[in-house]
Order: C-alpha cells, then structure tokens, then sequence
C-alpha cells in the first residue's frame, strides 16, 4: 500500500484525470450499452432459445447491422465534429444506382468488378464533399445542406435508374461480396475493418483529435492552428464514403441498385450514434459506442422477427430506447460539469 | 418540478391516469373492431383440402402497410392463417427496407418453417434470398411484385393490372353503347410505375375498340391529397367529361372530393382497386361513382392457402392437374350496384 503510494506512476494529482476520461468514456456509458444489449440477447435466449442463439442467426443479425453500421460509422465522426447529415439514405440510393448504370457494368466487364465499387464509392465521397463544402464555405446550416442533398441525390437517382430497378449481371461481383470465408460473410468482414478503421482514426491519430476540436470548439481550433472549414469538408466526404461502401453492401445483398434503397437510413444511423453516447452537439463521440448503438438496433428488430411482433410495436420500443439513452446521456453530462 | 404544489401534483397525475388510461381503452376497442372486419371474407373451399392435415410452418413477409389496400394484405392473410389449425403463421410484416425484409427471409430461413409467402418490397431485389429459400428446401410463394428469377418462387400469386384497365375501359364501351364523340378523362397512379404503365395501356386498348380515346390524363400519387390535387385540374382542364377512370380508390377519397367541391355530376366515374367504401357509394348510388374495378387485396391470403397445399402436398381440387399451378393471375371483375354485394366483403378499408 504504501509503496503504491510512492509510485510516481499512480500519484494522486495524475490520476483523476486519466480515470475520470476512461470512468466517462470508456466504462460508464458503454457499461450501459453492454448492459443493454445483455438484457436484449437475454430476452432473446428466453423467448426464442435456440433459435436466438445458433450461429445462423448470429450471422443474420451481423448482416443486417453491416449495411447501416458502416454508414452509422461515418455518421460518427461528422456528428463529433459539430456537424449532422440528413441524406445518407439518398447518397447510398444514388450511389447504388450510379454503380449498376448499364455503363458501369459494361465498364465493370472490361475491368472487373472493382469499377462497381469504385463508382459507388466515389460517387458518395462527392456527394459528401459538396455536403461539407457547402456547410463549411456556403454557411449553410448542415441540417438544411444535407436536407437540400437528401432531396436532390434520390431524385438523380430516380432520374438516372428512370425509377427502375436495375440488375446486377456481374458474377464476379456478386461472387466475392456474397463470399463466406470461414463462414463469416465478406459484408460482415468489411463492416468489422470499418469499425476498426473508424476507432483508429477517430481514437489515435490527428484527424480524430482534430475531429474533437473542431466538434468542441470550433473557434478554439481556429486559434489553436486547425483549419475548421477544411477539416469539415473531410469529414463530410468520409461519410459520404461510407455511404458508398454501404451501397455496394445493399447491391450485393439484392444483386440490385435502385433509388428506393436506403430508405430513412438517416435516422436509423442517428439513432444509433446518439445512443451509442455520442453527443449530437459534438465533441464528444464514441467509435464502440456506436457499434453497440447499432447491435442493440438490429437485435431488437431479430427478437421482435423471431417473437412474431409486429413491426409497429418495434418502432415504439425503438422510440422509447433513443428516449432513456439521450436523458442517461444528459445526466452524465450533468454530473461531469 | 420542486416548485409544483404537492396538491395540484396529485391533480396532474390523476389527468395523466386517466388520460393513459383512456388511450389504453381506445387502442383496445380499435384493434378489436378490425378483426371483425376482414373475418367474414375468409373463405374455406367445399373440398375436404380444408381438413386438417400435416402442421405447416409459413413465415410472411410484406411491405409497410402505409395505404388501405397494404394494409388489406397483411389482415387478411394473418385471417386466412387463423381459419386452419395447422398453419402456424409466423408474420415478419411491415417495412420498406429491403435490407431489412432479406434479413426477415433470413430468419425464416434459419427458422427452417415449410413455406415462405413474401410480398417483396422490390421483386428483383428480393430476389436473391428467395432464391436462397428455395435452395434450402422451402417453398416459396412470390405474391403480386414478381421476381426476376423463375427459380426463386414456387408459384407466384399476380394481379391483372392491364386486365383493369381492359376491364374499365370495356365497362365505358359498354356504357356508351355505340355513341361517339364522348369525353373520356383518367387519373392514373404514380406514373412512372410499371402497374400504372400497364393499367393504362389495358383501358386505351379497351377504349380504341370502341372507337373511344383518353381525352384528358393525369397522374397522382395513390394518396387522398395527391388524388384531390390531380383531379381539381383535371375538372378546371375539362369543363365537360362523360367518363372518368381513376385507378386507385385510395387516392379516389380525394378525387370524390373535388369531384363535390366543383359541383360536378355530369358524368359516370369507374374506381379501381375495390375498397369497400367505394363500393358502399356505389351501392347507396348517390354519386358519380357507378363502378369498380377489383385488383384483390386477398392476394397474400391465397398464398398461405397455396403455401399450405403445397406443403401437404395436395392439389387444387378444382383443377383437373395433380401438381399446384406455377403461377395465378387474379381476374380483375367490374364491380357495379348488380354484383356489389358479391364483392362487398372481401373489399379492403382504405
């Protein structure tokens, strides 16, 4: 006792900061998270037994989070950075439409299938960039910058797909996002190295500190050598990307690209970040409490499949989960202060 | 909250009770009051098929019901289910999402149930997991947006959307009988979808045998305010119009509306799709609406009832073939003052 007394290392002036941070961000809120998400896949064992808790139905519900958690992901960091997006729905549309164009595909004939991917990631990136550029340089709020992209990306997409659906023909496309090495599935697998990426570069490097300071403070980061405007238009073309990423998940599970994918993906990926404990005035966020956010989602909808309740009752229970997340997370807040 | 009088606390929570429990007691007689709705236009057939025979396990899966006729489609299967006591109806109902909608498949397929009725959100983009159910040993049963693949469905349960619009338009000619030179005007649905494409293709094929063409068109959007706006036009467009086709009886809430509000009553309007508040007008024949044309809302019901006789491996008594059919087209019947109450029951709420 003593003797850790007189270990510099754990002295008393340098401790409560490093625990007071890992108290808050690390076990605190994601302590609840996992809680949460215990109970649910509790609830799920109880009620549906075996077949809640088989491998398959492991797998279906990681698919299903894989296409809005990538997405949710991005969403991440541009609400740490102060900042909202309202069209990501419509930017996974457009980009799932513009990469199964017949000229697309007959450029993914010629040179494989990664033209598929590409485009679809490129065309989200741009949309993302006109997004941070128009929120940072024009001052547009992003909430009616993004609205005002919601709009104008589903009807290019509509105008672009003629409102049809189009088919993906390309098999080596289908063939490698429809894989299952080791039996996970590759969507599964990209979604993990997402997450992994995101909690690198949000957690461990400049960016993320960046992304913090500009979310915090704007004008603090201004002074202190960050340039804001810049920064946003990055952080916005990250979700964008994501986005991208996300519609060439949704094509490989409907071997489609239409302008009806990635209905209300906007909420559902707020949602989880909010209730993942990031906080939606930024500066604050969490890589792993937004995966959790985003289990907890998709395993409710599987429990709620499994138990034969009807999807309405789903919507309530989700509305009421976003409810006790954001006042848990306002007490915490109020406690810190 | 501290600040409040402990009095008028107690006041405030005796509200809130009563308010809560007032909600409570209106949802509860809601719900009830709409099974008695759809129970008598289930139907058992007269053959000993109805007997109970092997449990059959049939997982369902449709889109939001977010107007009348969706919402039919989801009751009357889940009713259709509750009239045999060896159908275990397992329902995944209600959402646009298709990611979701797979990932409901998915489930049943882990689940290994006999039978899968799937009303896709999109066809072709369903198709892939169909195909997956089918491979798994399941039979599937595609109902009203089709697949793109014949090896993903057993048997496909379709409306007739160019047969409406034949349908319509021969009720006009019928009408007319022989005179010409008679304004015929249309308010289609959402104009880019192929169903309206084809339902407007029937009724000018109809019309042209007739020597009758389409003279005004509009389309609006299967709902009451888009079919108000359409149909506000389409009378300040044409001043005097013999018959008007609207396709969707949803949205035709809204054109009767204008239809009133101009104070027009010159012509004859036909529906389309069959709901029962359409066909009680024109049962009470104190409107312009003489007639409807059927697209049923029973679609999904008759899957479960295919489902289970495939499953059971019996056939269609009626049918002088041992194996189900691949595929149904539901006929699409005109439904006048004569031959309402036929169709009265089975007809959808909107």
């Amino acid at each position: 006792m003593s003797a850790s007394l007189r270990d510099p290392s754990l002295s008393v002036p340098a401790k409560p900061p490093r625990g007071d941070r890992a108290g808050s961000l690390g076990l605190a809120r994601n302590l609840g998270l996992v809680i949460a998400l215990i109970i649910l896949c509790v609830v799920g064992v109880v009620s549906a037994g075996d077949r809640f808790a088989s491998t398959d139905n492991l797998l279906t519900i990681l698919r299903l989070a894989a296409v809005i958690g990538v997405v949710s992901i991005g969403m991440t960091f541009v609400i740490t950075g102060g900042g909202i997006d309202l069209s990501v729905g419509a930017i996974v549309a457009l980009a799932s439409v513009w990469a199964t164009t017949t000229g697309t595909q007959a450029m993914a004939d010629d040179i494989g299938w990664v033209a598929m991917v590409f485009s679809a990631i490129v065309v989200g990136a741009v949309c993302g960039t006109i997004n941070g550029v128009l929120v940072a340089y024009g001052r547009v709020v992003p909430f009616i910058a993004t609205l005002a992209m919601l709009a104008s990306a589903r009807g290019l997409a509509e105008i672009i797909a003629d409102r049809k659906t189009q088919i993906i023909r390309n098999q080596g496309f289908l063939d490698f996002f429809g894989a299952e090495p080791l039996g996970i599935p590759v969507i599964v697998l990209i979604f993990a190295a997402v997450t992994l990426a995101g909690w690198f570069l949000l957690n461990r490097t400049t960016f993320g500190r960046r992304t913090f300071a500009v979310g915090g403070n704007p004008e603090a980061a201004r002074l202190a050598g960050i340039r804001v405007q810049r920064h946003t238009v990055y952080l916005y073309a990250l979700l964008g990307a994501t986005c991208g990423i996300a519609a060439v998940m949704i094509m490989s599970r409907t071997t489609t690209g239409t302008s009806t994918h990635g209905n209300l993906y906007e909420l559902d990926a707020i949602a989880a970040v909010v209730i993942g404990g990031t906080l939606l005035s930024g500066g604050r966020g969490t890589i792993v409490g937004t995966l959790f956010g985003v289990l907890i989602f998709t395993t409710l909808t599987n429990v709620f499949t499994l138990n034969n309740l009807s999807t309405s009752a789903q919507a309530v229970a989700k509305g009421v989960i976003i409810v006790i997340a954001v006042l848990l997370q306002q007490r915490i807040a109020n406690r810190k202060t | 909250m501290s600040t409040t009088h402990p009095r008028r606390r107690r006041a405030l929570a005796t509200v809130g009770a009563f308010a809560a429990a007032t909600l409570v007691l209106g949802a509860c007689t809601n719900g009830s009051g709409d099974d008695n709705d759809t129970s008598e236009a289930i139907s058992k057939s007269n053959t000993d098929n109805d007997k109970s025979g092997d449990k059959v396990v049939i997982g369902f899966s449709a889109p939001a019901a977010d107007h009348g006729w969706m919402g039919s489609i989801s009751k009357s299967a889940i009713a259709q289910a509750k009239k045999y006591d060896d159908v275990d109806l397992k329902v995944a109902e209600g959402t646009n999402d298709v990611n979701l909608q797979i990932s409901q498949v998915e489930t049943f397929i882990n689940d290994k149930v006999d039978a899968i009725v799937l009303l896709p959100f999109d066809g072709a983009a369903m198709t892939p997991v169909a195909r997956k159910a089918m491979d798994a040993g399941i039979t599937v049963i595609n109902v009203d947006r089709e697949f793109d693949s014949p090896f993903a469905a057993r048997t496909t349960v379709l409306g007739d959307n160019y047969g409406m619009g034949v349908s319509a338009g021969t009720f006009v000619c019928d009408d007319a009988a022989g005179k010409k030179g008679l304004k015929v005007a249309e308010i289609a649905g959402i104009d880019s979808l192929p169903l309206t494409q084809e339902r407007s293709k029937g009724f000018a094929d109809a019309l042209k045998s007739c020597g009758l063409k389409v003279d005004n068109r509009v389309a609006a959007e299967f709902t009451v305010e888009s079919g108000e706006r359409a149909a506000s036009n389409l009378l300040q467009a044409a001043p005097k119009i013999d018959y008007l086709w609207n396709h969707d009886d949803d949205q035709g809430v809204g054109v009767l509306a204008a239809v009133k509000n101009a104070g027009r009553d010159e012509f004859t309007m036909i529906g389309g799709a069959g709901s029962a508040n359409v066909m009680r007008d024109i049962k009470a024949d104190n409107s312009v609406l003489k007639a409807t044309v059927v697209y049923p809302s029973t679609q999904a019901a008759d899957g479960i009832k295919l489902a289970r006789l495939l499953v059971q491996g019996k056939s269609m008594s009626d049918l002088a073939e041992i194996e189900v059919p691949r595929q149904l087209k539901l006929s699409a019947p005109v439904v006048t003052k004569e031959n309402v109450d036929t169709y009265l029951p089975s007809a959808f709420e909107s």
